[in-house]
């Protein structure tokens, strides 16, 4: 990805926090010890957890390194995204790797890796923005379904359960395709709103078990208001596991997003985006493979990492609501 | 028994009506007058069509009134005329729901076909070598999306090899090419579908089938000294096998809209390139009538997992 060779960064960032203290364990006189801590559960991160966190922290800090440099009038070496290329004149448009392209050129001629930092930030803001959506918007409706119960509970669910009766991604398309311009507003405001469905499910379920608690029954009993005792006593609790539930979904957001760009109906084209990229050097995959090489890879890749580092936190998020 | 029945029932009808409303809802809220929305952006607009098309969508009754009358003639199989290719939606639907069907059966198939050895070996060797690996490529299966699978399928064996010859886009149909024609061009899209329920079938095969070993039976049929292919093929997958059932109903919907995709890449002329060709005219009519197809579609495989589980599950009968 970036010009250092990644290995090196990885022993460097691995060195720096988790390797001290197992060292100082190591040497202290019960080993046993340490060697049953580990085996439980979302205890210590795994190394494919450190490696993903690393991997998706090059995507974000490339992203809005190479955004705002670009707003800010093109510091970097990094060729302009909006550049649009030479259609006609030269004879071989896409270049193999070489020091003035790094990973060679795409099937106008543009820097692949110009447009595969840039592409980044597409899949960021619409993740981040889709996924937040679902924390709070989900969240607060599923703590307040489980909490008042009755009725209401029975009418916000069964709304839920309907938007959840359609396939995905057949209802993102038939919605998108009423919007005439897709900006990356409305892609990261439709893909945020088909979010909330599974948030509300799991915040309810959870406030539902939370609901009998003692420190509950403890506000319920001094007085405390019905909507303090929602956002101050069970969503702060229902928080963390919808945010281990946020980073799985996040990857299937940029799933999505990516499919949609690949289809057309994401961002208007010369953003780049992974997707759109796929979907381009497509057409010339006779002559090169590499300019879908390398947004495939940047995207599998982070969905991966997304997946790892999620898995990791729900595992620690129920061990945390099981001690609890 | 027949009272769960009865309620399943009903719930299937509750949602098919939410479901069909909610459809009727994306065109019936179209920002701007719905005429602009029928006809294609370049068709003429003067009064006489405009009010044709006024009369003939209901245009000018209430919301509710307009959702019963498309309701009633889609239940009898009319869910209206597209204006941009004069054709009428049952009747491409018709048309190309042979395709997506078979891509979706043969990608659930080999998803299967891979995924049961798969688990089997991943929960026998539990731990082992054969159990990470095997659990690793389930992680990037479920990571890498079916559109890149597809492309990279069509770059290595048709551009980089041409190993048996296969096609890189196109359908022949078997009616008319006969069955060996029409896998070759059903294998590698169908394939390429097959990469993310294979991943899920496998680790939750596995998963059950970890649990299954414990138990006394696999025990005592081992002390019996029967051989390991016995035991796990007969004796231990059957009872692992149970959510598997239900898994596979729920991926054969999500398939179902997964075709939309890999119809797309390799050009296949299925019910999913028809919804994108209508997306891309921006054909309203089109668009709403496959999606509330494809949706029934979902709603109606999904209750069926729900009686197929219950015939196959005394435990949820008795409750």
């Amino acid at each position: 990805m970036s010009t250092t060779d990644p290995s090196v960064q990885e022993l460097e960032l691995t060195d720096e926090t988790p390797a001290a203290p197992r060292k100082m364990s190591r040497q202290s006189p019960k080993p046993r010890r340490t060697a049953k801590a580990a085996k439980r559960p979302g205890k210590k991160m795994p190394i494919t957890a450190k490696l993903a966190l690393f991997w998706l922290s090059l995507v974000v800090f490339g992203a809005i390194y190479a955004k705002f440099d670009n707003l800010l009038g093109q510091r970097l070496p990094l060729q302009d995204p909006r550049y649009q290329g030479n259609l006609f004149g030269t004879a071989s448009r896409t270049e193999t790797p070489s020091t003035a392209h790094f990973l060679g050129t795409d099937v106008l001629s543009r820097d692949s890796f110009a447009r595969l930092v840039h592409g980044g930030w597409v899949s960021l803001i619409v993740a981040m923005s889709a996924v937040t959506f679902g924390v709070v918007f989900g969240g607060l409706i599923g703590t307040f379904a489980g909490y008042v119960k009755g009725r209401t509970e029975r009418v916000i669910m069964a709304l839920i359960d309907v938007i959840l009766a359609f396939p995905a991604l057949v209802l993102l398309l038939a919605m998108v395709s009423i919007f005439q311009v897709r900006s990356l507003t409305v892609i990261s405001l439709v893909i945020g709103l088909l979010a909330i469905p599974a948030y509300t499910r799991i915040a309810r379920a959870n406030t539902l078990a939370l609901a009998n608690r003692e420190f509950v029954h403890a506000a319920q009993a001094i007085g405390t208001k019905r909507f303090t005792i929602m956002f101050r006593e069970i969503f702060p609790n229902v928080l963390p596991t919808l945010l281990a539930y946020a980073l799985v979904n996040a990857a299937a957001i940029i799933v999505i997003e990516g499919t949609l760009s690949f289809l057309g109906l994401s961002v208007q084209l010369p953003e780049p985006t992974w997707g759109n990229m796929i979907n381009e050097g497509r057409s010339e995959i006779r002559q090169t493979i590499l300019p879908v090489l390398w947004p495939s890879l940047a995207l599998t890749l982070t969905v991966l990492s997304l997946n790892q580092v999620g898995d990791w936190l729900q595992g620690r998020a129920e061990v945390r609501s099981a001690a609890l | 028994m027949g009272k769960m029945i009865g309620q399943r029932v009903v719930r299937l009808i509750a949602t098919l009506l939410a479901v069909t409303f909610l459809t009727f809802l994306l065109t019936a809220l179209l920002p701007g007058d719905p005429v602009n929305a029928i006809l294609p952006p370049d068709a003429p607009r003067d009064q006489a069509t405009v009010d044709r098309i006024r009369a003939e969508f209901n245009l000018d009754d209430p919301l509710l009134v307009r959702y019963g009358s498309w309701l009633a003639n889609a239940v009898t199989g009319d869910l209206g005329k597209s204006y941009i290719t004069d054709q009428q939606v049952t009747e491409a639907i018709k048309q190309r729901i042979p395709i997506t069907f078979e891509l979706t059966a043969l990608a659930a198939f080999f998803a299967l076909l891979l995924a049961v050895p798969v688990g089997i070996l991943g929960a026998y060797r539990e731990g082992r070598f054969a159990d990470k690996s095997s659990s690793a490529m389930v992680q990037v299966g479920l990571s890498v999306p079916p559109f890149i699978v597809g492309i990279f399928l069509i770059w290595l064996f048709t551009v980089k090899t041409s190993f048996l010859g296969l096609p890189s886009t196109g359908w022949n149909r078997i009616t008319t090419d006969g069955l060996w024609e029409n896998l070759r061009t059903a294998v590698l899209p169908a394939f390429a579908l097959s990469l993310a329920p294979l991943a899920y079938f496998s680790r939750l095969l596995r998963s059950d089938m970890v649990g299954t070993l414990k138990e006394d039976f696999v025990l005592s049929a081992r002390a019996k000294g029967l051989k390991n292919r016995y035991i796990l093929g007969r004796h231990a997958l059957r009872p692992s096998s149970l959510s598997l059932v239900t898994i596979v109903g729920i991926q054969l919907g999500i398939l179902l809209s997964g075709t939309v995709v890999i119809e797309q890449i390799f050009a296949l002329p299925g019910l999913g390139s028809r919804l994108l060709n209508a997306i891309y005219q921006r054909d309203i009519v089109m668009i709403q009538g496959i999606t509330v197809f494809i949706a029934t579609m979902y709603v109606l495989i999904n209750t069926a997992v729900d009686f197929i589980y219950l015939a196959i599950d005394p435990r949820i009968r008795k409750r």
